[in-house]
């Protein structure tokens, strides 16, 4: 049925590419590295493409349902009877899924970077790393054993590091690929914590019999678990919010988000890779595969994750449209965008027509993966040909970069859910499933949707219409922006690969491969339903045209007349700052010292005096060392004599 | 009074008289005849207590030995003849007090303590007997003693060279 | 038959120890401290004997003791002397005040 051969290679044959790269590719192959690793990844993306089509058209679906296929298990640590640490390939919509989307973004990258990072001193490291980002991504996906995930999460949290800090000279660099680390890693402690919990709970490791055992209720597993445990919750509630915090850590959800704009200082297909396509919507990924136990289970949990989400979406795309670095523009719309996918889980139930959110989180995370690689790689090559982040920079650019221009007006009008492209379809379907779950989060999405056609449009403008930029009208930059134009075919052909994608992967039929429960449904479009996103977005199309096509004070006018909301936007409502607060006010002074206080004082002097005590006391013993070998003869026939009278007299037995 | 008593109280006296001159004479070498005189009075007493054997010992190992080892020892690094320097008083009083002390202690407990000997027949302490039972091997047999104390012999002897060798002038 | 017992004999020992103490605490040659020494281990040889003889007679461990003590005092006395010779040529002296070196 699925050869487990061809399956392991999937992940393995990027991990060997890592290996070759890492270990041999700055001496061996300095030029081919490049090569190595985009063939690698050809081989594993065609592979990935074999299985989803056997899995889902040929031998996935039984009796109309997609089953759960465990493909490989091979036992590794094994706790007590049923606990045990398995390596193993779960087959199942959303991990085939998954396989597909990561393949083909980071192949995407692998090709765009051949003709981005062409030239760099550490190329065949770059390539090395992506290829070790890939394997631990694809490892994550089909992990059959939660411990497994939490193994490759973490894979996937360094190699995001080693990408973040690829430019280690820059301070900035280091400093964001710190911040990421730290934040996700602080995140994965409640994963952690979580997991030991579930696990605790199912006593398994297993995911099939986790969320078997977790979602009957009449197993004993769950009647201990959904006793009230701690501050009136249960121990299977704390367990997925500890999880989900795990994987808001990752996928950059409110408040642990301020990571993510500053990730940005890694070079730009791998911000399109990690930060906007894949690794990101690991968190989403992490409840979408426990989806069954926070919907049967523990609904209120889910709950949480749906306001979450919503908050997240609105906030960061508040964020981006005062952003004027493009590249922060484009991460506060990820995770905006993220944000969307998960109020969509937390909105959904589970089965049949009800799954609707969870099939309509999937295929944004789907459509996402293209419109969102498109536009990093997009920004890209802008940046390559501007060599600045910065929108002011920037401006009338269409005419020198013209396939850049389509492909990221495509991919804008996607993202902004404009009619009949891949972001209207899976939108449609998010905002339809939080208007019949929760009219609030409704709201909050329709609401975000206009602000994220008006960000985007906001950053298209910019960049390729208004005025020519500042450094054209020099003259000097742009001649040498014009020697190297757009960049050679490597950037061109992901560009176009992509734009098709995010035109046509709407009219994949999504709800009858990925469902909650495997039991395919259909959906239809819903005009009428259809018109107020569609005209909020023009609405925020048309502002930002009205703004930003031409050079005019309208914007600033707005902003100063909205003036301290603008700047609180601008500086991100402050939340580094209330992180900056917080851990060096609060934590430092109220835990840190005082425990840096007991410890030098309490402990350190306790040892200390023990020291300084000692050393006094030999001091004053000292002279009863004198070397008179007499004197020493006096002292030990009087503690002869002496312990001759202790026995004698005071220590008789009778 | 037998002879017997006035001949051992006469030897006690002899030896104990000769080792406290012994120890508190001013001319060494005066004190190292004292020290043989209170030997060969410790050998008397063994003869009179008719342990023949071990007072031959004593003669041969201590008062031709031992003694005439320390004489040597005294003419290799002292002028025979000059006179010691005198001890401090307190160090005399302090010495004195703990040796009448502890004689005076130790005396008590030996006035005190009631000795219950055997009453099985007693052994002949003749050189044959103490032969057998020297180089024995069975129940009584003391030859394992006999090999460590040759061994420790030779140990003491090789030390002896090792320590008296002149050392090489270093440069 | 005697008069003289076990008691008058270890008398006579226990005085000659601790004659042999005094002049090991109170005499600074070092050749004086080893005199001294050997009296003590004749008094303590005058005991075993007196022990054997008086308490033990069917047993002859107090005559051996005695022997090996003998034995053990002759190799302690030559190692004594070495040593104290050894003295003599790096200090010029054997005083035992002198030689202190080994002090705090």
């Amino acid at each position: 049925m699925f050869d487990k051969l061809s399956l392991s290679l999937i992940p393995l044959l990027p991990l060997l590419s890592f290996l070759l790269l890492g270990l041999f590719g700055r001496k061996m192959f300095k030029h081919f590295s490049g090569i190595i690793g985009t063939g690698a990844l050809l081989a594993s993306a065609g592979l990935s493409l074999s299985t989803a089509y056997n899995y889902f058209f040929v031998s996935g679906k039984v009796d109309g349902v997609y089953q759960k296929i465990t493909a490989l298990k091979i036992t590794w640590l094994e706790f007590s009877p049923g606990v045990s640490i398995d390596i193993g390939i779960l087959l199942d919509p959303i991990s085939v899924m998954m396989l597909v989307v990561v393949t083909f973004v980071s192949l995407m990258v692998h090709i765009y970077s051949l003709g981005y990072m062409k030239g760099e001193e550490r190329f065949s490291t770059y390539y090395a790393f992506l290829g070790l980002f890939t394997f631990s991504m694809l490892g994550l996906v089909i992990s059959s054993n939660i411990f497994q995930i939490y193994i490759f999460w973490e894979l996937v949290g360094v190699s995001s590091f080693l990408l973040i800090g690829y430019y280690f000279d820059k301070p900035s660099a280091v400093a964001a690929a710190k911040k990421a680390f730290i934040v996700t890693r602080f995140a994965d402690l409640g994963f952690l914590i979580g997991i030991l919990i579930l696990s605790f709970n199912a006593h398994t490791l297993d995911f099939e019999t986790l969320i078997q055992r977790l979602t009957d209720p009449n197993s004993e597993y769950m009647r201990s678990a959904i006793a009230p445990a701690f501050l009136g919750f249960s121990s299977l509630t704390w367990g997925l919010v500890l999880v989900f915090i795990g994987g808001a850590g990752k996928s950059a959800m409110f408040p642990l988000h301020i990571w993510l704009p500053d990730a940005m200082e890694g070079p730009t297909p791998v911000s399109a890779l990690i930060h906007a396509a894949t690794m990101v919507v690991a968190g989403v990924f992490l409840v979408a595969r426990l989806f069954p136990v926070f919907a049967i289970s523990c609904p209120g949990a889910l709950e949480l994750v749906a306001y979450t989400g919503a908050l997240s979406a609105l906030f960061a795309g508040i964020i981006a449209c005062t952003q004027t670095d493009i590249k922060r523009v484009l991460a506060y719309s990820t995770m905006s965008q993220i944000g969307y996918m998960m109020f969509a889980l937390g909105v959904s139930g589970y089965g049949d027509e009800s799954g609707l959110g969870y099939m309509a989180s999937m295929f944004h995370l789907f459509t996402h993966a293209m419109f969102k690689a498109l536009l990093f790689l997009g920004a890209g090559a802008v940046i390559h040909y501007v060599h600045s982040n910065e929108m002011n920079d920037m401006g009338g650019l269409r005419k020198h970069m013209p396939v850049t221009h389509i492909t990221f007006l495509i991919a804008c009008l996607a993202i902004a859910g404009f009619p009949f492209l891949s972001g209207f379809f899976s939108k449609e379907e998010i905002l339809l499933a939080a208007f019949h779950h929760n009219k609030l989060i409704y709201a909050i999405g329709l609401i975000t949707s206009g602000i994220t056609a008006f960000y985007m449009f906001r950053l298209y403008f910019s960049i390729f219409w208004n005025a020519p930029s500042p450094l054209e009208r020099a003259g000097g930059e742009a001649a040498h922006g014009e020697h190297h134009g757009e960049g050679g075919a490597a950037m061109m052909l992901p560009l176009i690969i992509l734009a098709l994608g995010a035109v046509f992967a709407g009219y994949i039929p999504f709800s009858r491969l990925v469902t909650s429960d495997g039991k395919p449904f259909e959906t239809a479009l819903h005009v009428i339903f259809s018109i107020a996103p569609v005209t909020l977005a023009l609405i925020g199309i048309l502002i930002a045209l009205r703004f930003y096509k031409t050079q005019n004070d309208l914007p600033e006018k707005i902003s100063s007349s909205l003036s301290g909301f603008y700047r609180s936007a601008y500086h991100k409502f402050y939340m580094d700052e209330i992180y900056l607060f917080i851990t060096q006010k609060v934590i430092f002074n109220l835990l840190a010292k005082p425990a840096a206080w007991f410890d030098k004082t309490i402990v350190d002097g306790f040892i200390n005096r023990l020291g300084t005590s000692s050393e006094k006391v030999s001091e004053e013993i000292k002279s009863l060392q004198s070397g008179q070998v007499q004197q020493y003869a006096a002292w030990f026939l009087a503690g002869a004599i002496g312990l001759g009278i202790i026995f004698i007299y005071m220590l008789t037995l009778n | 009074m037998t002879a017997q008593d006035i001949i051992f109280y006469l030897l006690a006296a002899f030896t104990l008289v000769s080792g406290f001159l012994a120890v508190t004479t001013t001319k060494i070498f005066r004190s190292a005849i004292f020290l043989l005189f209170s030997l060969i009075g410790i050998a008397g007493i063994y003869f009179w207590l008719e342990y023949e054997f071990i007072a031959a010992v004593q003669i041969v190992v201590y008062v031709g030995g031992i003694v005439v080892l320390i004489i040597f020892s005294i003419f290799l690094t002292q002028e025979a003849g000059s006179n010691l320097p005198n001890t401090a008083m307190s160090k005399k009083i302090t010495g004195g007090l703990a040796a009448v002390f502890g004689f005076g202690f130790t005396l008590l407990q030996v006035l005190q303590h009631k000795f219950t000997g055997t009453t099985e027949q007693g052994i002949e302490p003749s050189v044959t007997n103490i032969g057998n039972r020297m180089l024995g091997v069975n129940e009584f047999g003391y030859s394992l003693p006999f090999e460590v104390v040759s061994i420790l012999l030779l140990a003491a002897m090789i030390g002896c060279i090792v320590i008296a060798l002149k050392k090489p002038v270093e440069k | 038959m005697t008069g003289i017992g076990l008691t008058h004999i270890l008398v006579v020992s226990i005085a000659l120890f601790f004659i042999g103490v005094y002049g090991f605490l109170t005499r600074r040659n070092m050749i004086m401290m080893l005199m001294s020494i050997e009296l003590i281990l004749n008094s303590v040889n005058l005991n075993f004997i007196a022990f054997n003889k008086y308490l033990w007679a069917n047993k002859m461990d107090g005559l051996f003791f005695t022997i090996f003590i003998i034995a053990i005092a002759a190799a302690e006395a030559a190692v004594a002397i070495a040593i104290i010779i050894n003295l003599y040529r790096s200090h010029k002296s054997i005083d035992v005040e002198d030689a202190s070196d080994l002090k705090f």
